[in-house]
């Protein structure tokens, strides 16, 4: 039986009267790459945040390595955070900081480890998202597919058991999209890395993921593999992969 | 109907806000005392804060005093006690002009500064990004900025307050061919602790008030690019009207006091 490593339970969310999140319900296995497939404003990424605590939901609980979020204070989930990364939509890198001192950062934050050993993690992280040599670089000097890449290489820094993706590969050329995609899989595989891939993007969707869940007005409608989803008779699902609906 | 509720709507957000501000000074004044302890990070706000603002800040402190000195020259003419030009300028400068002035020029530019910064953080999610990689953007980004500001503004004020002094010698000089003995031996009988220390120690919490709004106004911050632009300018503002109306209650307090 799957060992269930991230556990949302009747969770609802609302912004300014308007209900996002409507009643989420979803299991997620350990080592599984799970997409979070929906038009944009679903609140995928509302729902994404609110794993690690970054919003809390009005009502419900999310519990994430047995630990429940909704009931932790801040510094628990800085500790909760050290098994958890995440690659923001803009990849979010510290505009002041050098690539190094943005991939350093978490290892400073969390790990008591020697300068020599951030240095040989930084490298090891920056090698694995082909990136080597670049340390030195602002993230203003990056190119979009770089940023995400370095983004990723932060994330993946402290090792950690899960990584959440918001939006991987929007906004890229399919060929870096495609690099993205391939570096999502690898880690799973390499590192047995629980994926949590938020996106609109349906080759990655059919790509990466193991399973997809659907969200469509603030509720999964399905969950299922790529092949369910896509022999799905279910009208908004249906009208989602035909394009029928503004994404 | 519609305008009680409205009344009512923004006394709520008013509350709300002075809430947030109350627990944002409490846990960013917290933070300072919270290790690990990043020097670095306080040396980079201090140079910030404090050399960045040190030459705008005695120009303006310059002139104010010239100014100053003219205009007392001016009105005690009148009563031929023009030669105490020297006491009135000071002790204007030491009690009132020197740190008003100081912080808000200070507040204008160190505010927006931190509001613009904290801001751009907020709408790329760099704030989210660092809570994310485990930091908190309290301790990293709050507390130094609130530590700059109090340790910052006091000493800038005294550099104001002698330039400013210095400003009103060169005009009394020159307006009224004062010797510069006098000009000082009449500010030494003028000015006491109590009045420099009043005018200082209202500088303490002016600092506060700048760190604290700036973040405050930066964290706040929605809706982009625009967001960013709406942040600094309330956040100027704010400061401006805030540093005013603490002096005069600080101002009271002090005179209860020393």
């Amino acid at each position: 039986m799957e060992k269930t490593i991230i556990e949302i339970k009747n969770v609802c969310k609302s912004f300014n009267g308007h209900r996002v999140l409507n009643n989420i319900n979803l299991s997620i296995h350990e080592g599984e790459i799970l997409s979070l497939l929906g038009a944009s404003g679903t609140g995928k990424s509302v729902l994404l945040k609110e794993l690690i605590g970054l919003i809390q939901p009005d009502s419900g609980d999310i519990f994430v390595m047995g630990k429940n979020v909704t009931q932790m204070n801040e510094d628990a989930l800085i500790k909760l955070r050290v098994h958890v990364g995440m690659l923001f939509q803009g990849a979010a890198l510290f505009d002041s900081l050098t690539v190094f001192e943005n991939i350093a950062y978490p290892l400073r934050e969390h790990l008591d480890i020697s300068e020599n050993e951030i240095k040989s993690r930084v490298s090891e992280k920056l090698q694995l998202v082909g990136l080597k040599g670049i340390e030195a670089k602002m993230p203003d000097e990056l190119s979009g597919g770089m940023k995400k890449r370095v983004g990723l290489a932060r994330a993946i820094a402290t090792d950690p058991e899960i990584i959440l993706y918001d939006e991987p590969t929007t906004g890229l050329d399919p060929m870096t999209a495609q690099r993205i995609n391939e570096l999502i899989m690898e880690l799973q595989k390499k590192l047995g890395i629980t994926s949590i891939v938020v996106t609109h993007d349906l080759h990655c969707v059919k790509t990466v993921s193991d399973r997809i869940a659907m969200l469509h007005e603030g509720k999964i409608i399905t969950v299922g593999a790529w092949q369910e989803i896509a022999s799905s008779n279910v009208k908004e699902i249906k009208d989602f992969i035909s394009g029928n609906i503004c994404l | 109907m519609n305008l009680l509720l409205s009344i009512d709507q923004t006394i709520k957000k008013f509350l709300l806000s002075m809430g947030q501000v109350t627990l944002l000074t409490f846990k960013g004044f917290w933070g300072i005392f919270i290790p690990p302890f990043n020097l670095k990070l306080l040396l980079k706000e201090i140079d910030n804060f404090g050399a960045g603002s040190l030459l705008l800040v005695n120009i303006i402190a310059l002139f104010t005093g010239m100014v100053m000195s003219l205009q007392t020259i001016y009105g005690l003419s009148m009563y031929g006690a023009e030669m105490y030009v020297g006491s009135v300028v000071s002790l204007s400068i030491v009690r009132e002009l020197g740190p008003v002035l100081t912080s808000i020029m200070v507040g204008a530019r160190i505010g927006s500064g931190i509001a613009a910064e904290i801001g751009s953080m907020q709408v790329t999610e760099q704030i989210d990004a660092m809570r994310a990689l485990g930091a908190s953007p309290i301790k990293k980004l709050v507390s130094p900025k609130i530590l700059a500001g109090l340790i910052t503004l006091p000493l800038l004020t005294i550099t104001a307050d002698f330039i400013g002094i210095f400003g009103g010698l060169i005009i009394a000089i020159f307006e009224l061919d004062i010797d510069h003995n006098f000009y000082f031996n009449s500010i030494l009988t003028t000015i006491t602790v109590s009045d420099f220390l009043s005018g200082i120690g209202k500088t303490v919490f002016f600092g506060l008030l700048i760190a604290v709004i700036g973040c405050y106004f930066g964290l706040k911050t929605s809706g982009g690019t625009t967001g960013v632009g709406r942040s600094t300018t309330i956040s100027v503002v704010t400061i401006s009207i805030s540093i005013l109306i603490a002096d005069f209650f600080l101002t009271k307090l002090f005179l209860m006091v020393l």
